[in-house]
């Protein structure tokens, strides 16, 4: 099992000369920072600073490193960095295998086997062929989360993944979601105004306030 | 990166071409055309446009037309919206919008043509036992000095227009909680939305408006089909004196087009007069407070007057169709004597030049627009800039351009522009001022949905490691297939529709669909001219056939991109 660490050094994000976001952290291997705030203390802003997604209307500020490799200016697409969002977000034109497939990095070998073993893991054993829209709200998260670790992320960001779940469905997505990301040795950021989702993430919490 | 050039490029390619034919037009007005010999500036084009018969008659037509036509549109419109009330009724109207919007200007105008003739459908329905006709009476109907059938050929095809403009912009404002706000305090639902939501409307169909202005006070093709004769209307004139063989009468053509300029110009005066009344009187209305007065009857006219006009296209179509098929047609019988396939027989070997024709320049154009934009959108998505942030609201007023400027004040400046460097290239100079025109109506139709897609499935895709060429390709364009289709569909009935841009950059000889039905409007014989118009108006139906099955074809097992954009 891999290894990985997430460096946030003196990162500050503003908005017109105000200062929206402030954080200095480094997340260890399979470790969880929360962020909490109320809406509008600029998690968002924050996310999408990492992802390499920030309108240019803010102004950013500071160093993020991956693996001790600084990632502040590569785009989006080559920083490791994976996003799981409130919606699963499965694209409608593709499969459910399709949707795996469409991560995973072009040299993987035995791509159909590993989509198969993926689909297994979550209990979605012979969904491959299936059309996204008609599977259940479990189901299309528990694919989203699969596809997110099938594309070999080094770190991942999670922006409120549970809060638009079924409350008997949210604590078995969170524990689901954990345990994998700790067993892949991820260093995650969890963006939540959910303090059980602080508590079942088990790791460092900030405060951002407005 | 060539991306980033596009919406410089669009600007380029609406803008360069009108400001180089409105140009080329006011320099021979003034008399100076080397190739013709005027070397010198003169007056004389303008005393030479003074001195022609009716002139007065013609400019009179023209500006009536511009502004009748869009009040009537418009009033319509506004009213249909306030009395709507989701019923069966209501639903099919909105429906029948798009296909109606998609029915060439030309096709639509000779199917009216058709129904009010003396001899035409209604007075074959209503005789001989309402009128007691057993001959058609002998009145001018169609082509009435006034242009009031040219109005009311207009009025069909503008209000499908408007109605449509009006439902894409009525989603921003909130109508269900504004009209439900009003209603709690005391109004009737139709004054509640006129009250309400007209006002805030407005504002946001006003280029679409202006648009229609410019539309029916410089249209050629209609009026030539509907309009007056003796003398025609102004834009017809130019035409006529463009086209004529003594070549010293362009300048007297130029200088026309300059003072249709001034027409079209002086109509949005006009307008701009109304709207501060209505402004004025409307604000009065409102402060009235009246909460039921009014109400029953306003409901009433909208309604009606949509179903009347949407029947009147309709039933024209049908007319159509049945003069395409008759055979003998004694006058009061409402349907033929006979039916025979003789004419579409005999126009069949005729037909098939004309229509590949005209599908050539229709998918160039539209390919070309779609190419457009597509990488305009695209480039506007990557660059993070938004649609609000003031500047793209002017770049936004541009590609209303050419949609205001009339066609026959800058079209054939350019052609005497291309004739003067020598280019003779006549399909792809077809092609290009189809694009003109073709342009702003894909990349509206496309905006809309493109800039509502929602950003987190592009963001998605890239952190999964997907370049941003290939997130276009096989995450945006995919899921965005429906509203391209859509897109490319209003682009080829846009052209298809055309009548000008091919005939005159054509130089004559490009023959479309519509350039030969147009033709075909000075005293061919009404079967013959059933089935032209019946081909072109069935041809952008054709496109929206492909745009609605396509993706339900290819999405057929994927249940997330059925119905939804």
């Amino acid at each position: 099992m891999t290894s990985h660490r997430l460096d946030l050094e003196n990162v500050d994000i503003r908005l017109d000369g105000q200062l929206l976001v402030a954080l200095d952290a480094t997340i260890g291997p399979g470790e969880v920072l929360t962020v909490m705030g109320p809406s509008g203390s600029g998690k968002s802003t924050l996310l999408a600073f990492l992802a390499g997604f920030l309108d240019p209307a803010f102004e950013a500020r500071g160093r993020v490193a991956l693996d001790g490799r600084d990632i502040t200016a590569l785009p989006a697409e080559e920083r490791g960095i994976g996003l799981l969002f409130q919606d699963p977000l499965l694209f409608p034109h593709l499969s459910v295998a399709g949707n795996l497939r469409f991560g995973m990095p072009r040299h993987t070998h035995d791509k159909s086997r590993r989509i198969a073993q993926a689909l297994d893991d979550v209990g979605l054993e012979g969904f491959g062929d299936r059309d996204p829209a008609t599977l259940s709200g479990g189901q299309k998260a528990r694919v989203a989360l699969m596809r997110l670790l099938l594309s070999e992320p080094r770190t991942v960001l999670l922006d409120e993944p549970f809060s638009k779940l079924d409350t008997h469905l949210r604590q078995e997505m969170r524990e689901l979601v954990f345990d994998h990301l700790h067993q892949a040795g991820l260093p995650s950021l969890l963006v939540t105004h959910d303090r059980d989702d602080a508590a079942a993430a088990g790791g460092q919490v900030i405060e951002l306030s407005r | 990166m060539l991306l980033r050039l596009t919406p410089a490029l669009i600007v380029t390619l609406l803008v360069g071409p009108i400001v180089a034919g409105v140009g080329m037009v006011l320099l021979p007005a003034f008399g100076y055309l080397p190739a013709l010999g005027g070397n010198a500036l003169s007056l004389a084009p303008w005393r030479a446009l003074f001195a022609q018969p009716g002139l007065a008659h013609s400019v009179a037509v023209s500006l009536t037309s511009g502004l009748v036509t869009t009040a009537v549109s418009l009033a319509i419109v506004l009213l249909f919206l306030a009395g709507t009330s989701g019923s069966r009724l209501d639903r099919w109207l909105r429906r029948l919008v798009s296909p109606l919007l998609s029915v060439p200007h030309a096709a639509a105008a000779f199917g009216l043509a058709f129904l009010i003739a003396p001899s035409g459908l209604v007075a074959r329905l209503l005789s001989p036992g309402i009128t007691g006709w057993e001959r058609p009476p002998d009145w001018l109907i169609v082509q009435d000095p006034w242009g009031l059938s040219l109005m009311a050929g207009l009025i069909l095809k503008e209000i499908p227009f408007l109605l449509l403009m009006s439902l894409a912009a009525l989603p921003q404002l909130e109508v269900p909680r504004r009209v439900a706000m009003a209603r709690s305090l005391g109004y009737r639902p139709t004054l509640a939305w006129l009250k309400v939501v007209a006002p805030a409307l407005y504002p946001l169909i006003r280029l679409p408006v202006y648009a229609v202005i410019a539309f029916a006070s410089s249209v050629v093709d209609v009026a030539m089909i509907l309009g007056p004769t003796l003398p025609p209307t102004l834009a017809v004139s130019i035409l006529e004196w463009f086209n004529d063989p003594d070549l010293s009468h362009r300048f007297l053509a130029s200088a026309g087009a300059v003072l249709q300029l001034g027409v079209t110009l002086a109509a949005l005066a006009g307008w701009w007069g109304l709207e501060c009344l209505a402004r004025r009187l409307g604000r009065r209305w409102i402060d009235a407070g009246q909460r039921r007065r009014g109400e029953g009857c306003l409901r009433l006219t909208g309604k009606s007057a949509m179903l009347a006009t949407t029947l009147a296209a309709g039933l024209g179509l049908i007319g159509l169709a049945l003069y395409s098929v008759a055979g003998f047609w004694r006058f009061p019988h409402s349907l033929p004597d006979s039916l025979t396939l003789d004419h579409w027989l005999g126009a069949m070997p005729s037909l098939g030049g004309p229509v590949s024709t005209t599908l050539i320049i229709a998918a160039s154009a539209t390919l070309l627009a779609l190419l457009l934009a597509l990488a305009a959108l695209e480039n506007e998505q990557r660059s993070g800039k938004h649609p609000a942030e003031g500047r793209l609201l002017s770049a936004l007023s541009l590609l209303y351009l050419p949609l205001i400027v009339p066609q026959i004040a800058f079209l054939f400046g350019l052609v005497v522009l291309f004739e003067t460097v020598g280019w003779r290239a006549r399909l792809p100079l077809a092609i290009f001022g189809h694009l003109l025109f073709v342009l702003p109506y894909v990349f509206l139709s496309l905006a809309e949905a493109y800039r509502r897609f929602d950003p987190r499935w592009s963001q998605l895709a890239r952190t999964l490691g997907r370049s941003p060429n290939a997130t276009f390709w096989r995450i945006r364009l995919p899921m965005l297939l429906a509203p391209v289709l859509t897109a490319a569909a209003v682009g080829l009935a846009i052209s298809i529709g055309q009548y000008l841009p091919t005939h005159l950059l054509g130089a004559g000889r490009i023959t479309t669909v519509t350039t030969e039905a147009v033709s075909l409007a000075s005293g061919a014989n009404r079967r013959v001219i059933g089935v032209w118009a019946l081909v072109q108006a069935s041809l952008p139906l054709l496109g929206f056939v492909i745009a609605i099955g396509v993706p339900r074809l290819l999405w057929a097992r994927r249940r997330g991109l059925q119905g939804a954009p």
